[in-house]
Parts: C-alpha cells; structure tokens; sequence
C-alpha cells in the first residue's frame, strides 16, 4: 500500500510527541528534534523520487473509497512543496540549535515546530478540502503559538494581528467549502473538480472562487490583504521568522495553484484574468513597500509579498510555461528568503538589533557573511547566473507569450526594485562604516562560542549551495516544473488516479 | 471552599468517579460515552479533590507530571493510527482482535485511539487546572 | 427554515463585523465568537436542512430508507466547532497577555509594528 504518503505527516508528529516526554529536557529535545527533521528531509527526498518515477499516488485512508472517506494524493507539485518543506524544517532545527534562547526551548519550542511541520506537509499532501481546512488550523495554531512565544511586546501586537486575521480567512474558507458541499455534494478536490463544470448554475462557481481567492490570498498575503505580514514576520527570533517566512505563505500559494488549476478553471477568462492584476499588485505594492522601509527583517518581510506576486502571475497566466514558472519560483523562493532570514539574525546576533541605521560594518567582521547574504539577495534579484534569475525569466517569458506585456514590465521593474533594497541592506549592514555612537554600546556584546557560530553557518551555506546549485544547473529542476506543470494543466490525470474506475 | 462535606464527599467521589470514567471509555465504541467524556470525567474527578484539598495533595496523589500523560495520550492515539500499516492496510484502519476480552470488550485499534484521547484529555485539562492554581497560590 | 436561519446567519455575522472593527480587544473576541457561529450556521443551512431521522442504519438492512438528516454537515460543524474553541481560546490567553504588556486594551495603542521601525519598540528586551 501507500502508506508511506502519510509519513510527511506521522514523522513529525512523532518526533514532537517523544518531545513532550521530555518536556523541560533541553538538550534531549534538541538531539530528538535534530534527528526527527534529519529524517522527514531523507524521506522527503525519497518519496520525491518515488512520485517522479511512478506518478500521481494516493493513500485511502482508514481504506474508505475515493470520493467518499478522506485521503493523501501525491502529484509533483506537492511533492515540489513537501521536499522543500523537509529542507527548510532540517536547515531551521540546525539553526535553532545555534540561535534559540534557553526560556523558549524550555516553553516547547520545538515540540511546537514539528507540529507546525506537521501541519504544513499534512496540508500539502491532503486532496480532501474539508481536510486542509484542518490541517491550516493545525498549522495556524502553532504558528501563534510560535509568533507569541516569549512573550515580548512586539512579539503580542504583532501576534495578534496574525491571528485575527487568519482566524477571519479560515472562516472564509470553512463557508467556502460548506457552500460548495451544499451545491456539488463532495469535498474530494478531484470529485469536485469533476462535478463542477456539470452544474447548471457556474455563477455561484464564480462566487465561490472568490471566497477561495480571498481566504488563501490571505494566507498567501497578496494585493489588498497582505497587512498582517510586515506587522508579524518580523517580531519573532530569526529561526522561527524564517520559517515563517519560507513555508507560511508558500501554503496559501499551494492552495491557489490547487484549488484553481483544478476545481476552478471553468470560467478562466474571469478567475485568472483577476488573479494576473491582483499579482501585478501585489508585485508593486510589496517592493513599494519594502523600498520606505529601515528594519532588516521588515524589509525581507515586504519582499515576501512582492515575490508572491511572481508566483501568482505564473499562475494567473495558465499557460504550461506560466505553471512551471510559478512552481520552480516558489521553491527557488523558499530557499532564498529562509536563508536571507537567516542572516539577518546572525546579523542580529553579532550586533544586537535589526535597525539599519545602528548596524553597519559586518563585512569587515565577517566577511565570509557578506558572500552568503550576496548569494540569496543576488538570487532574490533576479541577477543571473543565480536561481532567481531562472524563475523570473521562466515567468517573464511566460507573460511575453501570453501577450501580458503590461505584467512582463512591472515584473522587470518590480525585479530591479529588488536589486534595489538588497543593495540598500549590502550598504547599511556591511559596508558602509559603523557610527561610533552605535558601535560603542555594541562593543561589549557578546564574543559568540564557536557552537554558536557553526550552528549558524552551517544551514545557510547549505541553503546557498542549494541556490547556486539551481542557479548553475537549472536544466532538471526546470523540467521537473514542466512536468509538475503538465499535470496542473491536465486535471483529468489526477482525477483518473484519485477515482480510478470511478467515474 | 475547604468545607468537610466538600472532603468527605470527594473521598468517596474520587474512585468512584475514575471507575465510572474507564466504564464510560469502554463503552462508547457501540453506545454513547468514549475517550474524551471519560478522560473529562477523569479530570473532573482530580479537578473536585483539588478544590477539597489543595494543589499539593493532588500532586501527591497525582505524580506524574500532567504533559506526560498528554504525551502518553497523543503516542496511544499516534501509534494506533500507523499500526494497521504492519498488516498491510491504509493508515487509520481498524485493526480488531478477534476474540472479546473482559471489561475491555472488542479489542482494536479505535479502542486504543480512544484510550489515548482519554489520557489527552486527562492530561490537558490537568495541566490547564494545576496552572492555574499555581498561579493563584 | 432556511428563512430564519439566513436571517440568524446575517445578524450574527453583521454584529460580528462591527464588533471585529472596533478598537477593544474584548469586543474583538466576541467578534471572532460571533463569527464563528455565523459560519457554523451557513454550513448548516447550505447543506440543506432536512426533517429526517438519524442517519443510522438498522440493524437488519444495508442501507439507509426514507428521508435521514445528512450527516457531513453536522460532521464539518462539529470539527469547525472544536477547532474555533480551541483557536478562540489562545486568542483569549493571547489578548490577556498582550493587555498585561500594554497596558491598554486598545487596538490603535498595539501599532509598534506598523509603523516606521526606526527605534526599537518600547518593552523588548
């Protein structure tokens, strides 16, 4: 059987629960937590594998039949997700070895994200909507429990802007999928995709995309409904902000590419004609954005929503190139921002705040940690030969041969705006000269032990040798995004392997 | 709240109430009741001896730590989940023993899923009301 | 039936929404309460609402005969029932927290994180 579909999800959650057993057992915790995402990462790699060689797989779970008990569906692009997902949760339980304060681990730090983890790939993987709308409160309660943890100020305020919000959005989407029960009577994605262009009433189909669209494009944080994200990513430490920031928003993104390459792709013409303005949007309106702002971690913060746009664009085009864009740009993108991410809080650990205007100067400490925040900043830019490059090319040529000039311009002008702050953050943080006043009170603070240091390093050289490596040799991920692209576009091969002789 | 017919009642009411919960477990696979009403009964039952007694009598009669008990919960309920794997079925099969047992009746494992949310139960709710107490006291 | 509860449904998301707008985090609360319950509402009367008997199967047929209720709804509200108390619970412990750091229960005193962050916020460490 296909059990193994299931293991995303039981990994972590085992390795959470044996993580309770030792609950206020620091070092124990972290051992176990090393070991639980060193193994979802290899099992990732391998079920990857697995669904690239045998094709779309599901899991019947509790054996109920397809359209009727819930169950696990594993195509490329989910598979695209949950490797991701692995290499972000094993790069963040490294990072958090070296950066996580001792209050935090005592209070279930871990514990709270192999379950978040948990949540994120359960999310993936489901191809039932009532489901994921469980598995996004799985992952939501966990992650206010992640944004509040510590409990400082600003930590609180930005807490509960998340949680109102996303509380709001999840409503959204319980409607939303109460109303399409009450109109198709399923809630298998792939039943609904099959009884959706049947009905006689598509008005309402249109409606209920809309939900759809608003409730993940909150999640997602594009155009009009981003507020909450530069209110809250960056309060939390680095390791959990990066998680956040690589995984949290990337689950809306999924959601969009699923729900409307499969269940709403009846009246294209309206949907994504919407979703491609909404992109171009969200493009501006980020890097906008980003370019007033002064705080690192902010900064990055609104840069997550303009790449979004990227992704949405890919999506909104709905061509195969559009798709394949859209789908290499959110793994290339995940990589990048964790990493950036990453280094701001190194960057905080060496001087002690986030402020532009007190930092500068870390390029003569570390110089070492110049490179490795070039490497995703360049990539983040789009500047070639970098994996940045790849994706927004992929997308911008993709808009070219939809004759979507007017998206293709404000991409390019959205890409050098990029370049823009990344410059802006190379300036501030490493190069320019420190100001005495500021480099005073920052002298004493702490000569960091050598632990410290290569539990920091270590995940980020690994994730910018992920990003040169894309960037060098892009050929197999960029067919592997054709092929995930391929089954997006043809949804009668996921709807044959979930129902089989069905219909 | 220390009252003598407070104590003498919870005397008796504690096993009492900690039988009835493991009858209420048991029985909710075919009739009304199951893990989660018997674990709140449980707690209930911890929860009066409290109010009887104090916060450390409870702990001296309760020593476990309650998030182990949550964390013995969540792995019953976890492990059964995954165990119809070993047999060759799909994740959250019901896997029955054959014969009937004593007290226990059928066997399997939603019996033992329902047995682990009864000590999640248990074990939330007493962390949530020893926390509290202790930031009263 | 689906006339009132469409009613119910609108009233109680409406003060739902006034309440989630104002300023107070304690009003904020019932808001998401509010809500919570409009949406369980809305599951139920979409799903259709049926006189019927429980969808139990006697013991000697093999399926269900005459008019039964539908069960996923009830099913669906359930999860979404537990799931909006646990959520509104942390939300509660949340809002308590955040009023012990403030000070205030006022929403426009909680904006340090959306303004310029040029200075570090008042209460960090």
């Amino acid at each position: 059987m296909n059990s193994i579909l299931a293991m995303p999800v039981v990994f972590p959650l085992f390795t959470g629960i044996i993580m309770l057993f030792f609950w206020k057992h620091r070092q124990i915790q972290r051992i176990i937590n090393f070991l639980g995402s060193t193994a979802t990462l290899a099992l990732a790699i391998y079920l990857t594998w697995y669904i690239k060689t045998s094709g779309i797989q599901c899991l019947y779970i509790g054996a109920w039949k397809a359209p009727f008990g819930i169950i696990f569906t594993a195509d490329l692009l989910t598979m695209t997700m949950i490797l991701v997902s692995g290499i972000i949760g094993f790069a963040t339980s490294i990072y958090s070895l070296g950066t996580m304060d001792e209050t935090r681990e005592h209070f279930g730090y871990y514990p709270l994200l192999q379950i978040m983890i948990m949540g994120i790939n359960g999310s993936f993987m489901t191809g039932d909507l009532f489901n994921m709308f469980v598995w996004f409160e799985v992952l939501l309660i966990s992650s206010f429990s992640l944004v509040a943890l510590g409990g400082e100020r600003s930590q609180l305020e930005g807490a509960i802007k998340y949680v109102i919000l996303n509380l709001l959005s999840s409503s959204l989407f319980v409607v939303g999928v109460g109303i399409l029960y009450g109109i198709t009577g399923g809630l298998n994605m792939a039943d609904l995709a099959r009884k959706i262009p049947m009905l006689p009433n598509q008005g309402i189909v249109n409606v209920m995309a809309m939900f759809f669209l608003i409730s993940f494009g909150i999640k997602a944080a594009i155009f009009p409904l981003f507020f909450w994200l530069p209110a809250s990513y960056h309060t939390p430490p680095a390791a959990v902000s990066a998680i956040f920031a690589g995984m949290l928003t990337k689950v809306g993104v999924y959601a969009l590419f699923r729900v409307f390459t499969l269940i709403f792709v009846t009246n294209v013409a309206f949907t994504h004609t919407i979703i491609i303005i909404i992109a171009m949007l969200t493009m501006l309106s980020g890097v906008l954005g980003a370019a007033s702002q002064m705080e690192f971690r902010r900064i990055l913060s609104f840069h997550i929503i303009s790449q979004i746009g990227y992704m949405i664009l890919g999506l909104g085009l709905m061509t195969p190139l559009g798709i394949a864009g859209g789908v290499f740009y959110i793994f290339h993108h995940i990589i990048v921002k964790t990493n950036l991410f990453f280094v701001s809080g190194v960057v905080n650990e060496l001087k002690g705040t986030y402020l532009l205007k007190k930092l500068g100067g870390v390029l003569k400490l570390y110089p070492l940690l110049g490179l490795l925040f070039l490497i995703p900043a360049l990539s983040l830019g789009g500047v070639p030969p970098l994996s940045g490059f790849w994706a927004k090319y992929t997308v911008a040529v993709a808009a070219v041969e939809k004759g979507e000039y007017l998206a293709l311009a404000v991409s390019l002008f959205v890409g050098l705006l990029t370049l823009f702050s990344m410059i802006k953050i190379w300036n501030e943080v490493f190069w320019k000269e420190q100001k005495a006043e500021f480099a005073a009170e920052q002298q004493a603070l702490r000569q960091l032990p050598k632990f410290k240091i290569a539990m920091m390093f270590v995940p980020i050289i690994l994730l910018a040798a992920i990003t040169l490596f894309i960037g060098l040799n892009p050929e197999p991920f960029l067919d592997y995004a054709n092929e995930a692209a391929q089954q997006l576009l043809n949804p009668s091969i996921y709807i044959n392997a979930v129902l089989g002789g069905a219909q | 709240m220390r009252s003598i017919i407070l104590r003498t009642m919870t005397m008796y009411l504690l096993p009492l109430l900690l039988i009835f919960s493991v009858f209420l477990l048991f029985r909710g696979h075919n009739h009304p009741g199951g893990g989660f009403v018997g674990g709140l009964v449980a707690s209930a039952a911890y929860s009066l001896y409290l109010l009887g007694f104090g916060i450390d009598k409870v702990r001296s009669i309760f020593r476990i730590q309650p998030i182990k008990v949550l964390a013995f919960g969540l792995f019953l309920a976890a492990s059964s989940t995954v165990f119809p794997i070993f047999f060759g079925k799909p994740l959250m099969t019901g896997v029955w023993y054959e014969h009937k047992l004593p007290i226990v009746g059928s066997l399997g494992t939603p019996t033992v899923f329902d047995t682990g949310v009864y000590f999640t139960v248990l074990g939330v709710t007493l962390n949530i009301i020893f926390t509290l107490f202790e930031d009263k006291e | 039936m689906e006339f009132v509860l469409a009613i119910i449904v609108g009233i109680l998301a409406t003060s739902a929404f006034y309440l989630m707008l104002r300023r107070s985090l304690v009003k904020v609360i019932l808001g998401m309460v509010f809500l919570g319950n409009a949406v369980n509402l809305t599951i139920f009367s979409v799903a259709r609402v049926t006189k019927g008997y429980a969808a139990f199967i006697p013991e000697n047929a093999s399926t269900l005969e005459g008019v039964y209720a539908d069960p996923l709804p009830q099913a669906l509200i359930l999860t979404a029932i537990v799931i909006g108390f646990g959520t509104q619970a942390f939300a509660i412990a949340l809002f308590r927290k955040a009023f012990q750091k403030v000070g205030d229960d006022d929403l426009d005193k909680m904006n340090s994180t959306d303004i310029m962050c040029n200075e570090d916020i008042p209460g960090d460490k």
